[in-house]
C-alpha cells in the first residue's frame, strides 16, 4: 500500500510528533512495509463473527462509591512537573502552561 | 531459590548479586543499580532474623526489576528517554507484594523502550547483549531480565509479556519465563503498552520459584479491576493425558533445530505415554497481522499520555504548546515507538477503523475459538516460541516486518488470553539455547508450570556462568 507524505503528515499530527523531513521519509517506507503485511487480514472472511475487544473473563466489577485514600497526592504529583522555563511550570499550586488561544 | 536465615545472610546474598552484577557489566543489563537502598533492607531482614522474627517466603532474596514497573526505590525509565528517569510516587502492586515477601530490588533491567520490540535493541540505553554469544541480542522486550537470570545475577526478574516479550528472552537466553492468564497479576504502577494484551509475569531458573511467585502476586487488585478473584493458589491439581502439536507451526519458516526439538520432545512424551493430538489453526497464520493491528491501535492511546507538561522529558526549544507536545514527543520516543504510535493512529482514524481495527477484533475471537476448540482435543499445546534462535545484533533492527516477524508464534497466546510457559529444551550446534511454549487453557497456570518443569531442562543453580 501506497502512503501519501500528506498522509505522513496527518498521522503525526494525530499523534503529536514533530517529525523532521528524513525521519518523516523514513517512517514512511516502514508503515507502507507494516501496513502491506496487516492488509493480509483482507483475505479473512469475517462476516457475522462479533469482535473481541477485551478477553477478561468478567464484566462489571463494582466497588462501593467511596473516595479511597490514593497514593499520590497533589503536591506528590506536582512534584514530577519539570523544573520551570520559559513560560511553563509551576504557579499558585498549578500547571502553568503556554497560552492555547 | 535460597532465602536468607540464620546461616545465610541477606546482606550477602544481595552483596553477591550486585557484585555479579558489576562483573557483568558488559553485557549492558542494568539501567541503574540501587546498591544503598538494597543493602539497606536487606540488613533489616537480617535483624529481624536475629531476633528470631518471622520473615517473609522471599526473605533477602536479590532480583532484578524490568524498569517499566513503578518503584520508590530508584526510578524508572520503560528504557525510554520521554520519562527523564520518573521518580515514582507509588509501587506497582506486584513490587509491593514481592517486598512484602522480604525480596530485594537490586536494579532495573534494560527492555526495548516501552516495551516495543523482540530484541531489546530499542532501548535508549543501548543494547543488552546475549548470555552466551555477546554478538546475539537477548531477546525482547525483557531481555534485561533474561540475561540477569541466566547469568545467575539474580535467581528471578520480573517481566511483562504483551506479545512475547517473558517467552522469547528467555528462550533465547535458555531459562524458564511465565505469561499467566490475562488478569492473574495486577497491572497497576505498570507502564502500560496494550491493556488487552498485557500480562505481568517473571523469569527464572525453575518452575518451583516461577510458581512461588505466582502464589505471591497473583490476586484480585482493587486497583487493577481486570484482575481475577483468588484462583491461583486454588487450582485443583490435574495432570495432562494429551499433548497438541499446532501442525500451521511446522513450516520451513522455522528453524530446522527448533522443529528437531520439537520432534524429540513429542517422541519422549509418547514413549512416556502420552497422547500427542495434531492440530490444525489454520487462523493463527493471521494472527500476527491482527496483533500488530490490535498493539498499535492500544499503543497510541496509551502513548498518548506522555505530553511533557506533567512529569518526564520537556524539549527544551518549544515555546507553544503544539510544540511542547510535539518535539517533547518527538525527542522522547525511540523509532519504533513512533512507528507504532502512527500505526496505531492510522488503524484506529476514519476511513480505516472498519477496514483493520474491527477486522482484526473480529478476527481475535475467531482466533479465540480456535484455541477453545483445541483445548477441547486435548490437555496442553507444546509449541516453538519463536522462529527462531538468537539472531546477530543489528541483522533486524532496520526492518520491522522483519523484526515483527519474530512474534509470529508467541503473538497468539496474548490475543486469545491463555497462559504460556517459556522452558528450556536444549541448545544448537553452536550452543545456543532453544526453547519451546508450553501452552494451557484459560486458569491452568499452575498445573502448566507443573508440568514445564518436569519436561524442561534443569538449570543447576550453583553452576551459573
Amino acid at each position: 500500500m501506497k502512503i501519501t507524505r500528506e498522509e505522513i503528515d496527518h498521522l503525526a499530527r494525530l499523534s503529536d510528533l514533530s517529525l523532521s523531513d528524513e525521519e518523516a521519509e523514513s517512517l514512511k517506507g516502514d508503515l507502507e512495509n507494516i501496513i502491506k503485511y496487516i492488509s493480509q487480514l483482507d483475505e479473512l472472511d469475517t462476516d457475522g463473527v462479533e469482535p473481541t475487544y477485551q478477553v477478561f473473563e468478567m464484566e462489571n466489577v463494582w466497588r462501593e462509591d467511596k473516595i479511597l485514600p490514593q497514593d499520590a497526592d497533589r503536591e506528590k504529583l506536582l512534584n514530577l512537573v519539570p523544573a520551570y522555563q520559559g513560560n511553563i511550570g509551576i504557579q499558585d499550586n498549578q500547571i502553568k502552561v503556554p497560552k492555547v488561544l | 531459590m535460597q532465602i536468607a536465615s540464620k546461616d545465610v545472610s541477606a546482606v550477602d546474598m544481595v552483596r553477591a548479586a550486585l557484585d555479579k552484577a558489576k562483573k557483568y557489566a558488559d553485557y549492558n543489563i542494568f539501567i541503574s543499580l540501587s546498591e544503598d537502598a538494597a543493602l539497606n533492607r536487606a540488613k533489616e531482614i537480617d535483624e529481624k532474623i536475629a531476633k528470631g522474627e518471622k520473615v517473609g517466603r522471599l526473605a533477602g532474596v536479590p532480583y532484578a526489576c524490568k524498569d517499566n514497573f513503578l518503584s520508590k526505590q530508584g526510578a524508572t525509565t520503560a528504557a525510554s528517554k520521554i520519562l527523564e528517569p520518573l521518580k515514582a510516587p507509588l509501587n506497582a502492586t506486584a513490587i509491593e507484594k514481592l517486598e512484602a515477601e522480604g525480596a530485594i530490588m537490586i536494579g532495573r533491567v534494560n527492555l526495548d523502550a516501552f516495551a516495543h520490540g523482540s530484541s531489546t535493541e530499542n532501548s535508549y540505553f543501548g543494547v543488552t547483549k546475549n548470555s552466551t554469544d555477546m554478538e546475539r541480542v537477548a531477546g525482547g522486550s525483557s531481555g534485561g531480565s533474561a540475561v540477569a537470570v541466566a547469568l545467575d545475577i539474580v535467581p528471578f526478574a520480573t517481566g511483562t509479556d504483551t506479545g512475547g516479550s517473558i517467552r522469547q528472552p528467555a528462550s533465547f537466553n535458555g531459562v524458564y519465563g511465565i505469561k499467566p492468564t490475562y488478569g492473574t497479576i495486577s497491572r497497576y504502577g505498570v507502564v502500560a503498552m496494550a491493556s488487552s494484551l498485557d500480562c505481568v509475569g517473571f523469569l527464572a531458573r525453575n518452575t518451583e520459584d516461577l510458581n512461588l511467585l505466582m502464589e505471591i502476586c497473583a490476586g484480585q487488585d482493587p486497583k487493577d479491576l481486570t484482575t481475577l478473584p483468588d484462583y491461583y493458589t486454588k487450582t485443583e491439581k490435574k495432570e495432562p493425558k494429551k499433548i497438541g502439536v499446532i501442525k500451521d507451526f511446522d513450516s520451513d519458516a522455522i528453524d530446522p533445530a527448533i522443529r528437531e526439538v520439537l520432534r524429540q520432545k513429542l517422541s519422549e512424551l509418547k514413549s512416556d505415554g502420552y497422547d500427542i493430538v495434531d492440530l490444525e489453526m489454520p487462523i493463527l497464520k493471521y494472527a500476527l497481522a491482527v496483533y500488530y493491528i490490535i498493539c498499535p491501535a492500544e499503543v497510541a492511546s496509551n502513548l498518548s499520555r506522555y505530553d511533557g507538561i506533567r512529569y518526564g522529558y520537556r524539549s527544551e526549544d518549544a515555546k507553544n504548546l503544539d510544540e511542547i507536545f510535539g518535539e517533547s514527543r518527538s525527542d522522547g520516543y525511540m523509532k519504533e515507538n513512533k512507528r507504532r504510535i502512527m500505526v496505531g493512529n492510522f488503524v484506529l482514524s476514519s476511513g480505516f477503523y472498519d477496514a483493520y481495527y474491527l477486522k482484526a477484533m473480529k478476527a481475535r475471537t475467531l482466533i479465540i475459538q480456535a484455541f477453545d476448540d483445541a483445548f477441547k482435543k486435548c490437555d496442553y499445546i507444546l509449541a516453538p516460541v519463536s522462529p527462531n534462535p538468537a539472531f546477530r545484533i543489528g541483522e533486524k533492527v532496520n526492518d520491522p516486518v522483519a523484526m515483527y516477524m519474530e512474534d509470529i508464534l508467541s503473538v497468539t497466546l496474548n490475543l486469545a488470553g491463555v497462559p504460556g510457559v517459556a522452558l528450556p529444551v536444549g541448545k544448537t550446534d553452536s550452543g545456543l539455547p532453544l526453547g519451546l511454549q508450553l501452552i494451557g487453557p484459560r486458569r491452568s497456570d499452575k498445573n502448566l508450570l507443573d508440568f514445564a518443569g518436569k519436561i524442561g531442562f534443569k538449570i543447576d543453580d550453583k553452576e551459573g556462568k
